[in-house]
């Protein structure tokens, strides 16, 4: 057994930190320095400095424009962006649809589509759950019916498409059969969103962000080509959705850095005439939320290393996501804590409050998303309790 | 990085597992807990035998020369039958003599513990002293060409029944000072060592120590006069290390029990695994556990490190994990049990009971939280 890592991926994560450094332009590094949020015309700025320098799909395979990094250097490339600060890159097209389209797609769709998710050209966004639709996805209701002439006329409404206001594109959940039994109907649809019938509704999250939007589909036109994998055979891809590079969805780098950022918090804040960070209670707080990353950071570790031996993820990568969701939630609560009176802030000019204190109130609001999406952790739960412990349902 | 097992600790484990099952399952504890010893001379000679005790010791003392993690491996099985041998206490002892003594010392004083023909005890509590193992009253003062020692160490582990005591002694400095503190090695049968028996909770048994006088000679004294803490703090280190391989052990048993009742416990007609508000205590209960695998790993990888902070605040943050999940495996698992839980019939208050003993042994949780927040570690790296 060994914790460390090789020479050659410590080289590699100096590559990734000077890299970071040196391109990263000075406006976005700014803003990472004090957790911005970031508006999508910054993100595609990143996604395309990334692209240039082949990082933007490192988990995709070479021939179709991924890169050769191993398990264990996606993962420093993924830690490291994340301990800058780095714009977080739209996922809808790069982890989500890009990865089923060349796991199911046909050479024509891969063709199309591939090369445009790599270069930002297209932005992609989800159109899976619905107002009726949540943890219970499969009771989808938006169909989409052959007209007899090569399309499909898509009918419903879709929620949580986050982004879509910025996207091309929509990969869509639809009903194919309406008499099939829940799973069995559905089937797995690209959607162009300049479709005429297709209406984007952007809203906002709790954290004052424009990242929500529904999209709504009013008979609008898809040319059946645009179907990925068999006809009802959808569930099937939305479940292998589930699977791909789960040892990324701990976000230990993100929590790393937002607890550094409570220790500068804490430093600065005074309390009985002393830094909160030398008062023992609040200490003591952090270092539980400490010791509780740690346990994720070797959980996600032997994740990693399974991974690397190319073997299906085991027991310890089922809790990276519960456990990473919660923690990150909990790093903000923690921040909200240091900052007393100051958390109190909405959206101040500079000057109110410390500038890397100005998105901490945003954040604590968003990141209650963290256990809520990808399959909420209850649901996450119900998951490990049937395939990993064995306990039947009924 | 790299978790997997070697063939040879893969093997080890298989071993361990068949004695468990085949010599040790958890009926020979019940059997044990009148016994005044509390373990049985046979079981020990027997796993001296197959180098268990000596596995992870350096070669130049007559040890296997493996990691601890061989060790950790071992410590893991024979917690999941609470098997009730002297491991922890031999091994912590054993670590001090190492880390203190001179080769010649340490060979000497390992040969009859490492074959399983004797075993040992680290004496380092006293009343007062809670978990800082600096906080030392008991004296060592000059006597002739050797030392007298005076004063009362607790819940010494094994301390009923070690043939060989390693006892920490202040021989200058006040209560608390990190300098001025000395390990000694002393002969269960030496004239003035008062052992009273005493029973812990886990069926295991312990000593209280009267050191009325204890005459001991300079070449029984382990390492430099007054600079033993760094061994001592080392030893603890390693016991907490071992507390939460062996712990690792107790707490997938209490996990897998309690899942194979949700299995087949019915109530209202159906089995009571059915039930949305259990599974999810079953899944938060997995959750630990997985969480303490990663950090017994973690542990015993670092015991060893060079790096004294590195060390401690590994072994601290595991310690602090074993404390958690411990707590909350063994006590819903009880909860899941339902009434049948809350007998002494029933095994699973015995691995509350064990679980228990290791969360408070070599540091509980707040010790462990506390050293961690204030290492040197803790504020480094934060950024501007």
């Amino acid at each position: 057994m060994d914790l460390s890592f090789s020479p050659e991926h410590l080289a590699f994560r100096e590559e990734v930190r000077a890299f970071i450094a040196s391109a990263m332009p000075p406006s976005l590094m700014t803003k990472a320095a004090a957790d911005s949020h970031f508006e999508h015309d910054e993100v595609m700025e990143w996604h395309k400095i990334l692209h240039r320098k082949g990082w933007v799909a490192p988990h995709w395979p070479a021939e179709v424009g991924g890169s050769s990094l191993d398990v264990t250097s996606r993962f420093i490339l993924s830690e490291e962006l994340e301990l800058a600060g780095a714009p977080a890159l739209s996922p809808f097209g790069l982890v989500m649809v890009g990865p089923l389209i060349i796991q199911f797609g046909t050479p024509e769709q891969k063709k199309r589509f591939l090369p445009r998710i790599l270069s930002g050209e297209e932005v992609w966004c989800q159109g899976y759950s619905e107002p009726n639709a949540g943890s219970d996805l499969a009771s989808l209701k938006t169909r989409a019916e052959d007209d007899g002439k090569g399309n499909f006329v898509v009918t419903g409404q879709k929620t949580w498409t986050t982004y879509a206001q910025y996207a091309d594109w929509i990969f869509c959940l639809v009903r194919t059969d309406a008499s099939a039994k829940k799973q069995s109907g559905i089937s797995f649809l690209l959607i162009d969103l300049k479709t005429p019938g297709v209406t984007v509704k952007p809203f906002l999250t709790s954290g004052g962000t424009p990242a929500f939007s529904e999209t709504f589909f009013e008979g609008a036109v898809v040319p059946k080509e645009n179907l990925v994998g068999p006809l009802n055979g959808g569930w099937t891809l939305a479940k292998a959705l589930l699977g791909h590079e789960r040892t990324l969805i701990a976000a230990v780098g993100a929590s790393i850095r937002a607890i550094r950022k409570v220790k500068r918090i804490a430093a600065r804040t005074q309390k009985d005439g002393r830094p909160l960070l030398e008062d023992p209670l609040f200490r003591a707080k952090i270092a539980r939320l400490e010791i509780k990353l740690r346990g994720l950071q070797m959980a996600n570790y032997r994740a990693i290393a399974g991974a690397q031996l190319g073997r299906a993820p085991g027991p310890e990568s089922s809790i990276l996501k519960i456990r990473g969701s919660e923690i990150q939630q909990q790093c903000y609560e923690l921040a909200m804590e240091a900052m007393g009176l100051a958390s109190m802030s909405w959206f101040n000019e500079p000057g109110v409050v410390h500038p890397e204190e100005q998105w901490v109130p945003s954040l604590f609001n968003y990141l209650r998303a963290t256990t809520i999406y990808g399959g909420t952790n209850e649901i996450q739960k119900n998951i490990i309790a049937k395939l990993i412990l064995g306990i039947p349902d009924r | 990085m790299d978790f997997d097992l070697s063939d040879e600790q893969k093997q080890l484990v298989e071993t361990v597992q068949s004695f468990v099952k085949k010599q040790s399952p958890l009926s020979r504890l019940r059997a044990l807990r009148e016994d005044p010893t509390g373990w049985s001379r046979d079981a020990w000679r027997q796993m001296g035998e197959l180098g268990w005790i000596s596995i992870s010791l350096p070669e130049s003392v007559g040890g296997l020369g493996g990691s601890f993690i061989d060790a950790a491996l071992i410590l893991e099985q024979l917690g999941t039958t609470l098997v009730p041998e002297p491991m922890i206490p031999t091994l912590t002892a054993a670590a001090a003599i190492v880390r203190a003594g001179t080769e010649e010392q340490a060979t000497r004083l390992l040969a009859p513990a490492l074959a399983g023909e004797g075993s040992l005890a680290l004496a380092a509590a006293e009343a007062q002293s809670r978990f800082d193992v600096a906080d030392v009253a008991t004296k060592a003062e000059r006597a002739g060409s050797g030392y007298r020692i005076t004063g009362e160490k607790v819940w010494v582990l094994n301390g009923h029944a070690a043939d060989t005591i390693v006892v920490s002694a202040r021989t200058a400095g006040g209560p608390r000072d990190r300098e001025g503190i000395s390990l000694f090695a002393v002969d269960r049968n030496a004239p003035g060592l008062e052992v009273q028996p005493v029973k812990t909770m886990d069926s295991h048994h312990a000593g209280l120590l009267r050191f009325k006088g204890v005459e001991v000679g300079e070449e029984q004294r382990l390492g430099a006069e007054g600079g033993a803490l760094a061994a001592l703090e080392y030893a603890a280190d390693l016991g907490a290390a071992a507390a939460c391989a062996e712990g690792l052990g107790v707490i997938n048993t209490a996990l897998q029990m309690t899942v194979e009742y949700l299995k087949t416990r019915e109530q209202f007609g159906v089995k009571i695994g059915s039930f949305q508000a259990l599974q999810h205590r079953a899944v938060d209960m997995f959750i630990e556990a997985e969480l303490c695998r990663s950090m017994m790993i973690l542990a015993a990888l670092k015991v060893a490190d060079a790096d004294e902070e590195e060390r401690k605040t590994a072994i601290s943050a595991a310690k602090v994990q074993l404390a958690w999940g411990g707590r909350q495996v063994t006590q819903q698992a009880i909860q899941l049990h339902g009434g049948v839980g809350v007998t002494d019939e029933h095994d699973i208050a015995l691995y509350f009971k064990r679980m228990h003993v290791l969360n408070a042994l070599f540091g509980d949780e707040d010790t462990h939280l506390t050293r961690y927040a204030r290492s040197p570690l803790f504020t480094a790296n934060v950024g501007a």
